[in-house]
């Protein structure tokens, strides 16, 4: 890896001196199209007739306009047409070259098929976009690495996707939703972190998905800004069930980083889940170590969106809790929530926690250097 | 501070804004109406570029279910992070005391007394006839 790359980059961060690594990039199609050369006949059949049916009512897609057209940055449309980060040149000249990033993860959301209703579509689509990844992105960029998408509610096709890919460097972890028909502990998602712990790569799941469910444990809320916070409890459930259930005592390698969820809720789960296991252990035998271990060894965080509370030591603190060396550095392109990587890591976090977090724990996790 | 011949009038018709370089600094003028305004083009917050955001109005509420929508355009959004400035002032809409775009004086002069001077127009070539913005940077 280059640590001084040789174009100019205006925007890296001094403090990276580990590496730029940014484990929150969404690609996307210019059109459906771009999937056609990975789907058979009959599959690219079904799509453009009967179309993706998410877990999500009647709704197609999008349900309402998110602040900004496809939740964008308005200058993020490439110049030459297409969606945002549909163009690998706009995406390397916007991103990768202007803030001087070593590695970009790529995670891509809908249409992903991930979540349909129908496993068999959802199966098929999970592979075209393995595959165009490939094709799109990954054969012409090193700097990029791919997410394994898998359709998780169907935990065996899920695997055979998962071992599909097994040994491929060009992918860095296997990709899950926050919102998803089942807690992620139960044991018809474990084919997916059996066969992720045998090819040796992460969890990553990202915030969004449709679920099925209303999207807050109060039902279905009214506004956006309702959306947008409650990402922080889904997390909460999902970590919550893959502790309980027992997948980090089945899997011990099994590692979960945690997308676009924010992470200040982490102490406080934590603390939860401690008092009520020590007075409830007799419930969950198959617990040998209290909740927080687990959550502290198998569960890591990134930063887009981080908790800007008044008083920087308020954010040390839930920091130091997670671990220094479990906190990733995201920037969410395109997305208009977008963070720009100078502005996004406090300069009040010691410099040498912010090289940790700018590159240094993505490197380990990922295995990148 | 010196002033800057940026466009003619008709160039920034009403609705329309211009991103100009004045004593090195990326500035966007807007028409409201008629009325000229110069900020700096760059968001306070993480330094998105406000001349690729939309122009917006303001809701109020009274009380929670009833909205009143005013002084449409007249606000900049910022096209990452949605904050929004109040064009006529550069003060954003959620902390004008502390938060706030860099404006600058914009005006329209007459051709006839520009060219007279003093002012930069390296850019813009000035002719009796006609009216032009000037910015003040």
């Amino acid at each position: 890896m280059n640590l001084v790359r040789p174009i100019a980059s205006p925007g890296r961060p001094a403090a990276a001196t580990l590496g730029l690594v940014d484990v929150d990039i969404h690609p996307r199609v210019r059109d459906l199209a771009e999937f056609r050369p990975f789907m058979s006949d009959a599959d690219w059949h079904r799509l453009t007739t009967y179309g993706i049916h998410a877990r999500h009512g009647f709704a197609k897609g999008y349900p309402f306009p998110k602040a900004a057209p496809l939740a964008c940055r308005r200058d993020a449309w490439p110049p030459g047409g297409g969606p945002p980060a549909s163009d690998l040149p706009f995406l390397q000249e916007q991103l990768l070259d202007r803030y001087g990033m070593d590695i970009g993860v790529l995670n891509p959301l809908q249409p992903s098929g991930q979540g349909d209703v129908n496993d068999g579509l959802s199966a098929a689509l999970a592979r075209a976009v393995n595959e165009w990844q490939v094709e799109h992105w990954l054969r012409h960029e090193d700097r990029l690495r791919g997410s394994i998408v898998v359709p998780y509610e169907d935990g065996a096709a899920s695997a055979a996707e998962i071992r599909h890919w097994a040994g491929d460097p060009r992918f860095c972890q296997v990709l899950l939703m926050s919102r998803t028909c089942e807690p992620l502990g139960r044991q018809r998602y474990w084919p997916i972190y059996e066969a992720a712990a045998e090819v040796g790569l992460p969890i990553g799941i990202h915030a969004f998905g449709y679920s099925g469910h209303a999207m807050t444990n109060g039902g279905w809320p009214s506004f956006y800004v309702e959306e947008v916070q409650e990402h922080a409890t889904s997390a909460q459930a999902q970590v919550a069930s893959m502790v309980v259930e027992g997948v980090f005592e089945r899997f011990p390698d099994a590692k979960a980083v945690m997308i676009e969820c924010g992470f200040g809720w982490m102490p406080s789960l934590g603390w939860r889940l401690d008092a009520s296991w020590k007075r409830l252990k007799d419930e969950v035998p198959h617990l040998t170590r209290a909740p927080s271990e687990y959550m502290r060894d198998h569960v890591f965080v990134s930063t887009q969106p981080i908790e800007e509370p008044e008083r920087p030591e308020h954010l040390l603190d839930a920091m130091e809790w997670i671990g220094w060396d479990r906190i990733l550095f995201a920037s969410d392109y395109p997305h208009w929530d977008f963070d720009d990587p100078r502005l996004a890591v406090p300069s009040f976090i010691p410099e040498e926690k912010r090289a940790a977090i700018y590159g240094g724990n993505a490197n380990r996790i990922y295995r990148f250097r | 501070m010196s002033r800057h011949v940026v466009a003619p009038v008709a160039e920034i018709p009403p609705g329309g804004r211009k991103v100009v370089e004045a004593a090195g600094k990326r500035i966007v003028v807007f028409n409201l109406d008629g009325d000229f305004f110069a900020l700096l083009d760059r968001c306070p917050h993480q330094g998105g570029a406000l001349s690729g955001g939309i122009q917006c109005g303001l809701t109020l509420s009274d009380e929670p279910g009833r909205y009143h929508f005013s002084r449409a355009g007249e606000f900049i959004r910022c096209p990452w992070h949605q904050w929004e400035f109040d064009i006529r002032t550069g003060k954003s809409w959620f902390d004008p005391r502390r938060t706030k775009v860099r404006p600058f004086p914009a005006a329209v002069e007459a051709g006839a007394t520009l060219v007279e001077g003093p002012y930069q127009a390296e850019t813009v070539p000035v002719s009796v006839e006609e009216s032009y913005v000037v910015v003040e940077a």
